[in-house]
């Protein structure tokens, strides 16, 4: 400590090195929404209307992954439905759309609770037990809903679906421009409010529940009730998700939310860091050109039209299994942790301290997955879980 | 009358099928707290293999002797590979690798054998077995989906209850530190529970493949009822099991009796969302006593 005190201006690594965030969380997380808002405008203004186009998937994506982020890394529940809850959002806003006249921002506030009610209807049964209800039952929700569409074909649009109208953008901005910053901004305020909630009193107790029920339940934290908000908050991001893929491809209907959408939007979380926030943006990318990829892969391989059909699915499967096999902290784990060696190696041997002290200590949320009772492979988890009678 | 007689016959012969794929569920989940996502994506890789055994011109009961083996091999094969090494981590982990693995194995047997649906021969005629002069829906086939799925329950009962591996599978998933102080191969233990789940679940995929549009996603709706069914039954014990397969089996023969199909897994959803308010440790559990 005293080292590190005396040391003169000379001594100490470069600004560039020193360089960071604010510490408060809130001027943090809005300085880095408003840069990232600022690059934003400027990559929107250099891309075509095809690639704003897939600009727009890529920020509604990073929001209904940003909410699972949050429900998987943070609270350590597991959803299998959030393509079932976008499809929530999505039909709740053009149902608004077909039958008011209501502003854009209210048809979207009412996709986004339409989902959290859903949430919180699954939600509640889900937390009368510790284990994977949850996941049991939000799968029975992507199995089930999209056949709820088609049975009341005369409200939901059947096979062709609902038809949605694009925002009109004001002066001479180009509408699918306008479109994209709108999606955009709802990642954003999406990420900027879920970040301020993990450093608060919420999410110290989703982590606090996801580490140890029990513990947390001596704390004075009310268990149900953590779990229960934390599913319905990362409904409500769903919800906003679907409301902007409804809008954005102009139709909704049942075959945009297969199950394969909530097992994708799965593996994209997985891939870009179970808990980490900054790591959806990796995730979306993939899940947006995962398919082209595949199609290129599989037309390079001449593995033909019955594997190149299925090859983005496997893909997303294998995804799945080697990043929870080998790095459970995903992408931005890999990142966090190859920046925070280059740092290491930057400042040379003698600032490796400094840096030490510079560097805001690691996040307990970004990586847990995973790193939760890591020692001798054979030893159980002396959790709740493993305690149970025989019957 | 007749429709709700019916209705409810063809309810007892799903609900053994549930049944036998919520014991698949009760075998891996009582030993390893898992609940595996992709057993009835196994079961479905294994029925495609005995159909192109068929295909090749095998006898029935060798091919379906055959998917039964190789659903044996298969079960030892994913514990050991891919479950085996995320012991000890939170139990998240492992149900994530079985999501990958349902999505993988559907997408290896899209590529396979194609996206649509075939017909699966049945084992016995399909058609209603007469009693004087009526006809009930409950063919010679719905007698062997019974018949079987009771064997097989009861012996895992006789497994758990009277033999001496029942009682190492029993102490590995109660206490495995000390079952394995008292000189028990946990971890074989748990590769044989993995093994033996996944033959109940390729019984459950071969006797509802006949019934059912035969595509790479037909256990998709019976690994959801065969999840409710566990759920129900209180995802530890065989018993619980077969009533939550037959409570599960004619609640979704109801609702799509008299509501229509597409209602069945909402149907589903409803009956567990009830269970989990009404009693969340499931019809057959006792009382749980947890230690801090």
């Amino acid at each position: 400590m005293s080292e590190t005190a005396s040391e003169t201006a000379a001594q100490r690594p470069a600004w560039w090195l020193r360089a960071r965030f604010p510490e408060q969380p809130m001027l943090r997380h809005l300085s880095f929404v408003v840069l990232a808002g600022v690059g934003f405008y400027l990559l929107t203004s250099a891309l075509s209307q095809y690639d704003n186009f897939r600009l727009g998937e890529i920020a509604l994506y990073v929001t209904a992954l940003a909410g699972l982020s949050v429900l998987t890394g943070a609270n350590g529940q597991l959803s299998l439905g959030h393509g079932a809850l976008m499809a929530v959002g999505a039909y709740t806003t053009a149902l608004l759309m077909n039958h008011s006249h209501l502003n854009l921002v209210v048809e979207i506030l009412a996709a986004i609770g339409a989902s959290a009610v859903m949430g919180i209807v699954v939600g509640i049964p889900a937390t009368r037990l510790k284990g994977p209800y949850l996941a049991g039952m939000t799968l029975i929700l992507a199995v089930g809903l999209p056949l709820l569409a088609d049975k009341y074909s005369s409200v939901f649009g059947g096979d062709q679906g609902l038809t949605t109208t694009q925002p009109s953008a004001p002066g001479s901005i180009n509408p699918q421009e306008w479109l994209t910053w709108i999606e955009i901004a709802g990642a954003l305020v999406t990420m900027l409010l879920l970040a301020n909630l993990l450093r608060s009193r919420f999410g110290r107790a989703f982590r606090a529940v996801r580490d140890d029920e029990i513990a947390a339940s001596l704390s004075g934290i009310h268990v149900a009730r953590t779990k229960v908000i934390a599913f319905a908050v990362s409904a409500g991001c769903a919800g906003l998700a679907g409301a902007f893929l409804g809008i954005s491809t102009g139709v909704v209907n049942t075959g945009e939310f297969p199950l394969s959408l909530s097992i994708g939007i799965l593996a994209g979380m997985v891939l870009g860091g179970a808990g980490s926030l900054m790591g959806m943006w990796w995730g979306a990318v993939a899940l947006v050109y995962l398919p082209d990829w595949a199609t290129s892969i599989s037309k390079s391989f001449n593995l033909g039209n019955g594997v190149s059909a299925y090859l983005a699915t496997i893909i997303y499967g294998l995804v799945l299994i080697v990043v929870m096999m080998l790095a459970p902290s995903g992408i931005q784990g890999g990142l966090r942790l190859g920046a925070t060696k280059l740092r290491t190696l930057l400042s040379g041997s003698g600032g490796a301290n400094v840096t030490a002290q510079f560097q805001k200590p690691e996040e307990p949320v970004m990586a847990t997955i995973g790193s939760r009772g890591t020692a001798g492979g054979d030893k159980r988890e002396p959790g709740p879980g493993s305690e149970r009678t025989d019957s | 009358m007749s429709l709700f007689v019916n209705v409810t016959l063809n309810g007892v012969a799903n609900g053994m099928v549930f049944a036998a794929m919520a014991l698949a569920l009760v075998f891996i989940f009582r030993a390893t707290s898992i609940v595996n996502f992709a057993q009835g994506a196994m079961a479905m890789f294994t029925t495609f293999i005995a159909f192109s055994l068929l295909d090749r011109g095998l006898g029935y009961w060798e091919a379906f002797a055959a998917a039964l083996a190789i659903g044996l091999v298969l079960g030892a094969v994913v514990e050991r590979i891919l479950i085996r090494p995320l012991r000890g981590k939170p139990e998240i982990n492992p149900v994530i690798v079985t999501i990958g693995l349902l999505i993988v194995l559907e997408g290896m047997a899209g590529s396979i054998w194609g996206n649509s649906a075939r017909g699966f021969p049945p084992a016995f005629s399909q058609t209603g077995l007469k009693f004087g002069h009526t006809k009930v829906a409950f063919s010679h086939f719905d007698v062997f989906i019974l018949g079987s799925v009771l064997a097989i329950m009861v012996a895992t009962m006789a497994l758990f209850r009277w033999t001496n591996l029942g009682l190492r599978m029993r102490a590995s998933a109660f206490a495995p530190e000390v079952a394995r102080l008292l000189g028990v191969r946990v971890g074989r233990i748990l590769t044989l529970g993995w093994a033996l789940a996944a033959v109940a679940g390729s019984l459950a995929g071969l006797l509802v493949a006949p019934t059912s549009s035969f595509s790479p996603y037909y256990m998709d709706l019976n690994l959801v009822f065969g999840f409710t069914a566990a759920v129900i039954g209180g995802l530890e014990s065989p018993a619980g099991a077969l009533v939550g397969g037959l409570i599960t089996g004619l609640c979704v023969s109801y609702v799509g009796g008299y509501l229509g199909s597409s209602l069945q897994p909402l149907g589903a959803l409803a009956l567990l969302m009830v269970a989990l308010m009404a009693r969340p440790q499931g019809i057959f559990a006792r009382p749980e006593a947890r230690r801090v």
